[in-house]
């Protein structure tokens, strides 16, 4: 029973990972996608797409849809704002901060005092810096937090970027002998995964 | 991409192909062509167009957005490096397989990166040895909770 169990979801977990590899770089752009990706792996349309549903359900896919390269769109300017809130505030305002429109990311951090008092890091992104500054005097005002410390870090160059691919650590069907498995090549923009320089 | 402000690049629906469907997309044996119902046009011309998209570099996949950290660990960095030697210091960063990312703020902390990696044992040795290799402080900053909840981007044109 157990290893039945057991080897069940070890089929589960290498069926997710073929599927997360078909789509981590996007759907094709054919009339059935979910068949076509289907036909790569060994499942049938439904198959696939009920497990994308479930890899939704369970947050492993946070969204599924078009995902837009901000700078090629003309939001060039993006900042990671800084907040250092009292402890017993910041995932109140961690989450109302994260559902405003403009914020890409709010994440909690720890402080590093005396150098570091922010412990809550939201990433900004407009058309240019003054848009940017501009948004966050409306969170400042809309949240109240007019008189808390907060510092703007405006992003500048970039000196690496490589995608985050997603971390399934089992070579593709067309890895030759000798090729570094576990290196996933540069992308040209991690855009999506992280928006823009993600933080 | 240049002097052009977006606005004057994407028609009407372009703009709809990119705003509307960043989140909830179909997930329907012809998902495109329920996107295609959605506009009032063909199946065959949301598929051209979103290639055209994404030839154009507007759009980078239709497709997931994973949550990090699945497997492994990873955390942010952060280093406050004397202007004149900022190159040279990125550069040590990015030397390393662990660092996803290493890019510039403006800020006394200006060199910021991403590095992932098995455990937490093995980002504190590798922070640990950018330390030594540049005679700089390193802050590790990692992820404590997550809130914000990506529904996709809104543009504004």
């Amino acid at each position: 029973m157990v290893m039945n169990a057991l080897q069940a979801e070890i089929d589960r977990d290498l069926k997710d990972a073929a599927l997360i590899r078909a789509i981590q770089d996007g759907l094709p752009l054919v009339d059935r996608p979910y068949a076509a990706i289907g036909r790569d792996i060994g499942l049938d349309e439904q198959q696939v797409i009920a497990r994308i549903r479930r890899l939704q359900a369970d947050g492993d896919i946070k969204r599924f849809g078009v995902v837009v390269r901000h700078r090629e769109l003309g939001y060039r300017a993006n900042a990671m704002v800084v907040w250092d809130l009292p402890d017993e505030w910041v995932d109140r305002l961690g989450q109302n901060i994260g559902r405003m429109p403009f914020v890409t990311l709010s994440y909690r951090r720890p402080r590093r005092l005396p150098d570091w008092p922010y412990n809550l890091f939201t990433m900004i992104h407009g058309r240019d810096r003054a848009a940017v500054l501009k948004q966050v005097e409306q969170i400042k005002r809309r949240m109240g937090l007019t008189d808390v410390r907060c510092a703007v870090l405006f992003g500048g160059r970039r000196f690496k970027q490589r995608g985050a691919h997603y971390g399934v650590e089992t070579p593709p069907p067309e890895a030759k002998p000798g090729q570094r498995l576990l290196d996933f090549p540069d992308r040209k923009s991690a855009s999506g995964n992280h928006p823009a320089p993600a933080f | 991409m240049n002097g052009q402000s977006p606005a004057d690049r994407f028609d009407a629906i372009d703009r709809r192909l990119l705003n509307d469907f960043q989140n909830g997309f179909p997930l329907s044996p012809r998902p495109y062509a329920d996107m295609a119902e959605a506009l009032g046009i063909g199946e065959a011309e949301v598929i051209s167009r979103l290639r055209n998209l994404t030839d154009r570099g507007a759009i980078s996949r239709v497709g997931p957005v994973f949550r990090p950290k699945r497997v492994g660990t990873s955390t942010l960095a952060a280093m406050a490096v004397p202007p004149d030697r900022l190159e040279e210091v990125a550069a040590v960063v990015s030397g390393y397989q662990e660092v996803n990312h290493n890019y510039e703020r403006e800020h006394d902390f200006n060199l910021w990166f991403v590095l992932t990696g098995e455990d937490e044992r093995h980002l504190s040795r590798v922070m640990g040895d950018i330390s030594q290799r540049t005679g700089l402080t390193v802050l590790d900053l990692p992820m404590l909770a997550e809130y914000h909840i990506d529904l996709g981007f809104p543009l504004q044109w």
